[in-house]
C-alpha cells in the first residue's frame, strides 16, 4: 500500500511538472541570423518561461526536414525559418502556414510583403533582405592599377588582368541549381528574365547572352572546380586571399570582414555595387529569410510571443549591428546602428532598393526542379567557357521542361 | 486448460508470428507502399491530393534522359567499385593468411574505414580532393603531374568516387575472404606438395577455386549495398557536377526531397529495387554453380 501511495504521488508530481513547462520547438537555419538568434534565446526564456528547444539545419535540409514532417502530419514545429522565394507558395498551397492576423507589418518594405501574402493575408514575416554585390579585393586592384569595375565589361577586362595561378580573378557561384540566384542579377543586366508572365523565357537572347558572359569569365578566370562551388566553397576561398573579386549576396559581408574567419585584413576588402550589363544595373533584392507558424502549432500563443521577438525592431537592430541585412525599415534608419555599419554596405541596399528586382530565381512552386534545369545551362556554360553551340537548343528544351512543371502546378501562364 | 491446448496446438504459427509481423511492417508495407505510390500522381508542389494515374508516372520517368543516365551510372559506379575491391580485398587476404610480424596491428588498421561515419568519410576526402587547397593536388604536384579536379569534374568524378568506395569497403571482402581461406582443409594442400606443385600453380589451381564461393559471396553483398550507395555520393558530391554522379539512389531523394515528385520518385525507387533484385538473383545463380 506504502508503495502504491509512492508511486501516486509519483505520477501527480510529474504530471503538473509537464503542465507547468511551457516549451515551444523552434527550427532556425545554419544562417548568420539564426546563430546570433540562437545565443539569444536564452534571454528570451529568461524573461517569458518559456522553454525553446531550437534545432538549427542547412537550409536545403531544413526544406526537406520541414516538408516531411508537414507532409507526413506528424510534426511538433511551432515556428520555423523559412526562404520564402524557395518555399512559400508550396506551403501556402498544401497549407502549412498559420496566418499572422495580429502582426504590425507597417514596418516592413511593400515589395517584401508582396512575395509572403497569398490573398489578403500575411504568413510570413521578412527577417534578412539580402541583394547581390561585388565582393573585392582593395590591395589587388590597386596593385595592378585598376578602378572598381563598372561594368560587365570592365569586371571580365580586370578579372583577366589580376588572374593568376595564386589568385583567381573572379568567381560566383556555378554549382548548377545554387548558382541561379547569383546569375539572375547577369540575366537582368542583359535584358532578360527567367519566368515572365507565368512562362520560362530564359531562352531568350538576352539572357542566353548573360548565361554566355557567366560562363566565359567564370570558365576562364574562375576557381578550379567552379561548377561545384557554391558560396560555402567560395567565401573560404576568399577568406584565404586566393580570389580578387567575388559577386554573391549581401549577407556574407560580416563574415568576410570577421579577422577570427579572414586571413585578409578587413580595410583590404570592398564592397561595390553590381556592375552593370547592356541594359543597365538592376541587382536582385529579395527577402531571403522570414519567419514563420506552423498551422498545426498547439501552442498558438507561445509561438506568437516567440515570433515577436525573434523578428522585433530590437532584435532587428542587434543584427544589423553585425552587418545582417534585415528587412526592417526601422533598423536601416537608426542613426545609432548605422554609425556601426559599413557605409559601403548601406549604399548599395540603396541602389538595389531603388534599381533592383525582386526575385532571384523563377518564383513558382516547383522551383528546386527548375533551378536545377537552369543549372544544366550554367554548367555547360562554365565547361565550355561560354563558348558552347548547344546552349541555345538545350535553352529551348529546357523552357519546355520549366513550362511543364509549371503546367503541372497550375501555375502556367498565371502571374 | 482449453487455451494450454491452443497454444500448444498452434506453436508452429504462433512462436513465428512476431518475426512476421516485423517482416510485414517494416519491409512488406513500404516495399508495397512504394509500388503503390508509384502508380500514382502525388506530388507536393501541386498542392492536390494524390490520384492513380496508371502508368503515367513510369511514362514521365523513362522519358527523362536523367533516369536512364543515372541507370547506367549506378552500374559503373558499383561494377568498378565491386571489381576493384574483390580483386585488391582477395589479394590482402592472401597476405594476411600468411604468419608475418604485426599481423594482429594490420588486421586493426584494416578494420578502422569499415567503422567509420560515411558522411564523416565523405568531409574528410572532399578536404583531401579541394582541387585549390587540398592534399591529392599537392601532391600530384610534388610529382609533377598537373592538377586535378577530383570530384568537381564530370570526367573524374565517378572515379574519384569509386576509390572512396573501395578505401572503406576493401577490408570488409578481405575479412570474408579469410575467414574463407581458414576454413579451407589442408589435404589437397598436401597432396599438391607431395606432387611438387609450385606455390603458383597452388594459388591458381587449389587456393583461388577452393574459396571462389567466398569470393562470391563477398560480392554480393557489396554489389547489392554499392548498387543503393546514398550517404557517401550525397555528402561528397550531392549527385554533380550537374547530374554527373547521380545514381538511382541519389536520384531517387532528389525527385522526393527536392522536387517533390513523390510519385515519380517512388517510381526511381522501384527500378531501383528491380535492379537489387536482379543482380542478387544473378549473381546467387553463379555462385551455385561454382560451388564445389
Amino acid at each position: 500500500m506504502k508503495r502504491f501511495f509512492a508511486i501516486l504521488v509519483a505520477v501527480v508530481l510529474v504530471g503538473a511538472a509537464s503542465a507547468q513547462t511551457k516549451e515551444i520547438r523552434v527550427l532556425l537555419a545554419n544562417h548568420p541570423y539564426g546563430e546570433l538568434l540562437k545565443n539569444a534565446i536564452p534571454e528570451f526564456e529568461q524573461a517569458t518561461g518559456i522553454k525553446v528547444i531550437v534545432e538549427s539545419l542547412q537550409e536545403s535540409q531544413l526544406t526537406t526536414k520541414l516538408t516531411t514532417e508537414f507532409a507526413t502530419g506528424s510534426s511538433s514545429v511551432d515556428v520555423f525559418m523559412t526562404r520564402p522565394l524557395q518555399e512559400a507558395k508550396m506551403f501556402y498551397k498544401n497549407g502549412w502556414y498559420a496566418a499572422l492576423p495580429g502582426y504590425d507589418f507597417s514596418d516592413f518594405p511593400k515589395n517584401s510583403l508582396s512575395v509572403v501574402t497569398f490573398g489578403t493575408k500575411t504568413y510570413v514575416v521578412p527577417i534578412v533582405t539580402e541583394w547581390q554585390v561585388l565582393y573585392y579585393r582593395k590591395d589587388l586592384l590597386q596593385k595592378a592599377g585598376v578602378e572598381v569595375p563598372k561594368t560587365l565589361a570592365d569586371l571580365e577586362a580586370t578579372a583577366k588582368k589580376i588572374n593568376s595561378p595564386d589568385v583567381a580573378g573572379f568567381a560566383s557561384r556555378g554549382k548548377g541549381a545554387a548558382a541561379v540566384t547569383q546569375l539572375s542579377t547577369y540575366v537582368y543586366n542583359y535584358g532578360g528574365l527567367y519566368l515572365d508572365k507565368g512562362k520560362a523565357v530564359f531562352d531568350s537572347k538576352p539572357a542566353l547572352d548573360a548565361i554566355k558572359y557567366y560562363g566565359r569569365i567564370l570558365g576562364n578566370y574562375g576557381p578550379q572546380g567552379a561548377t561545384s562551388m557554391s558560396w560555402e566553397n567560395i567565401m573560404p576561398l576568399f577568406q584565404a586571399g586566393k580570389l580578387a573579386m567575388w559577386t554573391d549576396a549581401s549577407v556574407f559581408y560580416g563574415q568576410i570582414i570577421d579577422p577570427a574567419k579572414s586571413q585578409v585584413p578587413a580595410a583590404n576588402i570592398g564592397i561595390a555595387n553590381m556592375p552593370a550589363g547592356p541594359k543597365g544595373s538592376s541587382p536582385f533584392i529579395v527577402v531571403s529569410w522570414g519567419m514563420a507558424i506552423a498551422k498545426k502549432t498547439k501552442n498558438l500563443e507561445l509561438a506568437g510571443q516567440f515570433l515577436t521577438w525573434a523578428t522585433s525592431k530590437e532584435f532587428a537592430k542587434r543584427a544589423l549591428a553585425s552587418n545582417i541585412t534585415m528587412a526592417r525599415n526601422s533598423a536601416w534608419e537608426d542613426k545609432e546602428v548605422l554609425k556601426v555599419v559599413n557605409p559601403d554596405l548601406v549604399s548599395t541596399r540603396a541602389f538595389a532598393a531603388k534599381n533592383g528586382y525582386p526575385l532571384d530565381r523563377p518564383y513558382m512552386s516547383a522551383v528546386g526542379e527548375a533551378r536545377d534545369r537552369i543549372g544544366e545551362l550554367v554548367i555547360e556554360s562554365i565547361n565550355t567557357k561560354g563558348g558552347s553551340t548547344k546552349l541555345e537548343p538545350m535553352a529551348k528544351d529546357l523552357v519546355r521542361k520549366v513550362n511543364e512543371l509549371l503546367e503541372d502546378t497550375g501555375e502556367y501562364g498565371v502571374y | 486448460m482449453v487455451r494450454t491446448g491452443f497454444v500448444e496446438k498452434n506453436l508452429r504459427i504462433l512462436f513465428p508470428l512476431p518475426a512476421i509481423a516485423f517482416v510485414m511492417v517494416m519491409m512488406i508495407f513500404p516495399i508495397a507502399y512504394t509500388a503503390f505510390l508509384s502508380f500514382t500522381n502525388w506530388n507536393l508542389t501541386s498542392g492536390q491530393p494524390l490520384n492513380l494515374v496508371g502508368l503515367r508516372s513510369y511514362a514521365r520517368v523513362l522519358r527523362e534522359p536523367r533516369v536512364l543516365d543515372a541507370i547506367g551510372r549506378t552500374f559503373l559506379f558499383t561494377g568498378g567499385a565491386v571489381f576493384v575491391e574483390a580483386i585488391l580485398g582477395t589479394t590482402v587476404a592472401l597476405v594476411l593468411h600468411r604468419e608475418f610480424f604485426g599481423k594482429g596491428l594490420m588486421k586493426l588498421l584494416l578494420l578502422l574505414p569499415l567503422v567509420a561515419t560515411p558522411v564523416a568519410i565523405g568531409i574528410v576526402w572532399n578536404l583531401f580532393y579541394d582541387p585549390t587547397i587540398g592534399l591529392a593536388n599537392y601532391a600530384l604536384s610534388i610529382l609533377g603531374i598537373p592538377k586535378l579536379a577530383w570530384v568537381s569534374d564530370a570526367r573524374t568524378v565517378i572515379a574519384a568516387l569509386v576509390v572512396v568506395d573501395v578505401w572503406q569497403w576493401t577490408p570488409m571482402i578481405s575479412l570474408i575472404v579469410l575467414a574463407g581461406l581458414a576454413g579451407l582443409s589442408s589435404e589437397p594442400y598436401e597432396a599438391a606438395r607431395v606432387d611438387g606443385a609450385t606455390e603458383r600453380q597452388i594459388l591458381w589451381n587449389i587456393t583461388l577455386p577452393m574459396v571462389m564461393p567466398t569470393i562470391l559471396t563477398a560480392m554480393i553483398l557489396r554489389t547489392v549495398d554499392a548498387l543503393k550507395t546514398f550517404d557517401i555520393i550525397f555528402a561528397m558530391t550531392g549527385g554533380g557536377p550537374g547530374y554527373s554522379s547521380e545514381t538511382l539512389n541519389v536520384l531517387g531523394f532528389k525527385y522526393s526531397f527536392e522536387y517533390f515528385k513523390m510519385g515519380q520518385a517512388s517510381v526511381i525507387l522501384v527500378f531501383l529495387f528491380a535492379i537489387v533484385l536482379l543482380c542478387s538473383i544473378l549473381i546467387m545463380k553463379v555462385r551455385d554453380r561454382t560451388q564445389v
